[in-house]
C-alpha cells in the first residue's frame, strides 16, 4: 500500500476503487481502535501540545477544563474602592453598556491606591455583561485601572436582569443622602 | 396480540441500542466522546431522547394535506414492523411460518415508499417533495437488485420460506419437515461427494454452499443500505442540501416513529441478510472429528438452550453487520443522484442478473 500519496487519481477501474474503499474503513477503524486513548488537558504552550496526535480530542467542559490564559478578555471587575467615577469607561464603552451616574462630593472621600484623589459618588455603576463585547477598551483607558478583567468566562444566568452587574457600593438611602448634602453645601456657597 | 407486543419491545429495545452504539461509533470514528451524561457511558441517552420527543408538540403545518400529513408515519412505521412478522429467531419461535415468508416480506416493506412519498407530498413544502422523491426514485431502483440477489439466495434453497432457508443452512437440516432425506454436500456440489449435513456450521451456510452467494451478498448489502436510506445513500435526507428530506416538517411523536422505522428498516435487512445468505441462526461452528463444536453450540430443538443459541448466534450476526453499516455511515461521503442511479442500474442489477442465472446452473449441479 503506498502511503502518503496525494494525488488522487480518477478511473483507475475497479480493483482501485475497492482499495481505496478498503483504506477509507480502515482508516475509520484506526480511528475506533485508539477511543480507548484520551488527549491530555494541557495549556497551548505546552511544549508537547502539538505532539499529542491520537486519541479522543473531547474536553468534559464543566469536569474539565484548560486553564485560561493569563491577558484573556473575560467578565469585568470594577474595584469601586479605586473608582474616581470619571466616566471614561462609559464613553469609551462601543456598546454602551456601562451606566454611570455621579454624585459630586461635599469634600475630598477618600484616595484611590495609586494615589489619586476621589471627588465624586458613584450612586450608579452598572456594567451590562449580556450586551458587553469584551473589546477590553474599558480597562485600557482606566486611568485608576480599577476596572479589569478576571479570568471567569462562565457566568450564566437564568434572568437575563442578573447579567447587568452592580458595582456601585451606595444603597439608594446613602444616594439620596450624599445628594442633600452636596445641595445643602451648594446652597451655602450662593449665598 | 401478545407476540405483537413482545415484538415490539425487543425491536423498540434493539432500535434503542443501535441508537446509542450508532453515536458512540460515530463519536469514536471522529475522535470524539459522544454520549457520556445520562447513565453510565450515556448509556440512557437514546432512551431520554425517545422520551423527550415524545413530550414535544405535534406541529402539523397550516398548510400541509393534514391527514396524509398524520397517516404517513404510521403507514412507514407499520410497513416495516409488519416485514418481522416472518422472520425466525431461533429453531423453535417464529411469528408466522407462512410458506411466502421472503416474497411477503419484501412486498410489505415496499409499502414504505407510499408512506414516504405521503410524507412528503403531505408536508406541501419543496425540501420534503425533493427528498420524498429522491428517496421514492432510490427504494424503487435499489429493490432490483436487491430483489435479484435474494431470488438467487432462493433458487439456491427452492423455498420461500424463511424458516425453511434456515434449517437447510445448519445441522437441524433433517429436523424441519419435508427436508428429512435432503443431504448437505461441500459447497453445494454432488459431484464433490463430500456430506457435510452432520458438520454444519459456516460449511452449510448459503455463503460457502454456493460460494458465488458471496457476490449475491455483496449486491443485497449494498441495496439494503440504498433503501434504508443510509449513507453513502442517504441522498433523502441530504442534510446539507434538502435540510432532512421527507421529514423536514415533522416534530415530536410522528418524526420519532419516522426515526425509528429507518432504524427498523436497519434491523429488517440486516435480520435478512443474515437468514439468506449467513446461515440463520445456526452457529459458525463446524463439527470437526471428536469436537462437536456445532452441536454443543445449538442444542436440541425445542429445549430452551437450542432457543437462546439461535437468538444468540442471530443476534450476533445481526449485530456485527449493524456495526459494519454504521462503519460504512460515518467512512464514505454521500453519492450524488446520477452516482447512486448508474451504481444501481449499470453494475448492480447486470451483475445479479449474472448471479441469478449462475445460481440456476448451480442448483442443478446440486442435485
Ligand atoms: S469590554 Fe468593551 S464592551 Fe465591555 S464594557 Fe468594556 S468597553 Fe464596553
Ligand atoms: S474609567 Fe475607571 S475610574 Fe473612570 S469611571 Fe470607569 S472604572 Fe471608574
Amino acid at each position: 500500500m503506498k502511503k502518503n500519496s496525494i494525488s488522487i487519481e480518477r478511473n483507475k477501474g475497479f480493483w482501485t476503487a475497492v482499495h481505496s474503499l478498503w483504506s477509507g474503513l480502515m482508516l475509520s477503524l484506526r480511528h475506533i481502535k485508539k477511543a480507548t486513548k484520551r488527549r491530555e488537558q494541557m495549556y497551548v504552550s505546552d511544549p508537547d501540545y502539538f505532539t499529542q496526535k491520537e486519541g479522543l480530542v473531547t474536553l468534559k467542559y464543566p469536569y474539565e477544563t484548560i486553564p485560561v490564559p493569563d491577558n484573556g478578555r473575560y467578565r469585568l471587575h470594577n474595584e469601586m474602592d479605586d473608582c474616581i467615577v470619571c466616566d471614561l469607561c462609559a464613553k469609551i464603552c462601543p456598546v454602551n453598556c456601562i451606566e454611570i451616574e455621579s454624585i459630586k462630593a461635599t469634600e475630598e472621600i477618600g484616595i484611590t491606591s495609586d494615589g489619586t484623589k476621589k471627588r465624586l459618588y458613584a450612586p450608579k455603576f452598572d456594567i451590562d455583561m449580556a450586551k458587553c463585547c469584551y473589546c477590553g477598551l474599558c480597562t485600557t483607558v482606566c486611568p485608576t485601572d480599577c476596572l479589569t478583567m478576571t479570568k471567569v468566562y462562565d457566568f450564566p444566568e437564568v434572568d437575563i436582569k442578573n447579567m447587568i452587574y452592580h458595582f456601585t457600593d451606595l444603597t439608594p438611602e446613602q444616594a439620596r443622602e450624599k445628594q442633600e448634602l452636596f445641595k445643602k453645601q451648594q446652597a451655602a456657597k450662593a449665598k | 396480540m401478545l407476540a405483537l407486543l413482545i415484538c415490539i419491545v425487543v425491536i423498540l429495545g434493539l432500535v434503542i441500542a443501535l441508537a446509542y452504539a450508532e453515536r458512540k461509533v460515530a463519536a469514536f470514528i471522529q475522535d470524539r466522546l459522544g454520549p457520556t451524561e445520562v447513565g453510565p457511558y450515556g448509556m440512557f441517552q437514546a432512551i431520554m431522547d425517545v422520551l423527550k420527543l415524545l413530550q414535544k408538540e405535534d406541529i402539523v403545518p397550516a398548510t400541509a394535506d393534514k391527514n396524509l400529513f398524520r397517516i404517513a408515519p404510521i403507514i412507514i412505521f407499520a410497513a416495516v414492523l409488519a416485514g418481522f412478522a416472518v422472520v425466525p429467531v431461533s429453531p423453535d419461535i417464529i411469528s408466522s411460518g407462512a410458506e411466502v415468508g421472503i416474497f411477503f416480506l419484501l412486498s410489505i416493506v415496499s409499502l414504505d415508499v407510499i408512506g414516504l412519498l405521503m410524507a412528503g407530498w403531505g408536508s406541501n413544502n419543496k425540501y420534503a417533495v425533493l427528498g420524498a422523491m429522491r428517496s421514492v426514485g432510490q427504494i424503487v431502483s435499489y429493490e432490483i437488485p436487491a430483489g435479484l440477489a435474494i431470488l438467487s439466495a432462493v433458487m439456491i434453497c427452492q423455498s420461500l420460506n424463511l424458516q425453511e432457508i434456515s434449517f437447510q443452512q445448519g445441522i437441524l437440516l433433517h429436523h424441519f419437515a419435508g427436508l428429512e432425506n435432503e443431504k448437505n454436500y461441500l459447497f453445494g456440489l454432488k459431484a464433490l461427494n463430500v456430506d457435510v449435513t452432520a458438520v454444519g456450521g459456516i460449511t452449510t451456510w448459503n455463503i460457502i454452499r454456493m460460494p458465488f452467494l458471496l457476490v449475491s451478498f455483496v449486491i443485497y448489502y449494498i441495496a439494503s443500505l440504498a433503501e434504508c436510506n443510509r449513507a453513502p445513500f442517504d441522498i433523502p435526507e441530504a442534510e446539507s442540501e434538502l435540510v432532512a428530506g421527507f421529514h423536514v416538517e415533522y416534530s415530536g411523536f410522528r418524526f420519532a416513529a419516522l426515526f425509528l422505522a429507518e432504524y427498523t428498516l436497519m434491523v429488517l435487512v440486516c435480520l435478512v441478510a443474515t437468514i439468506l445468505f449467513l446461515g440463520s441462526w445456526n452457529t459458525p461452528l463446524p463439527n470437526m472429528g471428536p469436537l462437536k463444536l456445532a452441536t454443543w453450540t445449538t442444542g436440541t430443538p425445542g429445549t430452551i438452550v437450542a432457543t437462546s443459541w439461535g437468538f444468540f448466534w442471530l443476534m450476533s450476526k445481526v449485530s456485527i453487520l449493524l456495526l459494519s453499516q454504521i462503519w460504512l455511515r460515518w467512512t464514505y461521503p454521500r453519492m450524488r443522484v446520477d452516482q447512486l442511479m448508474q451504481l444501481c442500474w449499470k453494475i448492480l442489477i447486470p451483475v445479479s442478473l449474472g448471479m441469478v442465472l449462475l445460481a440456476g446452473v448451480w442448483r442443478l449441479l446440486m442435485i
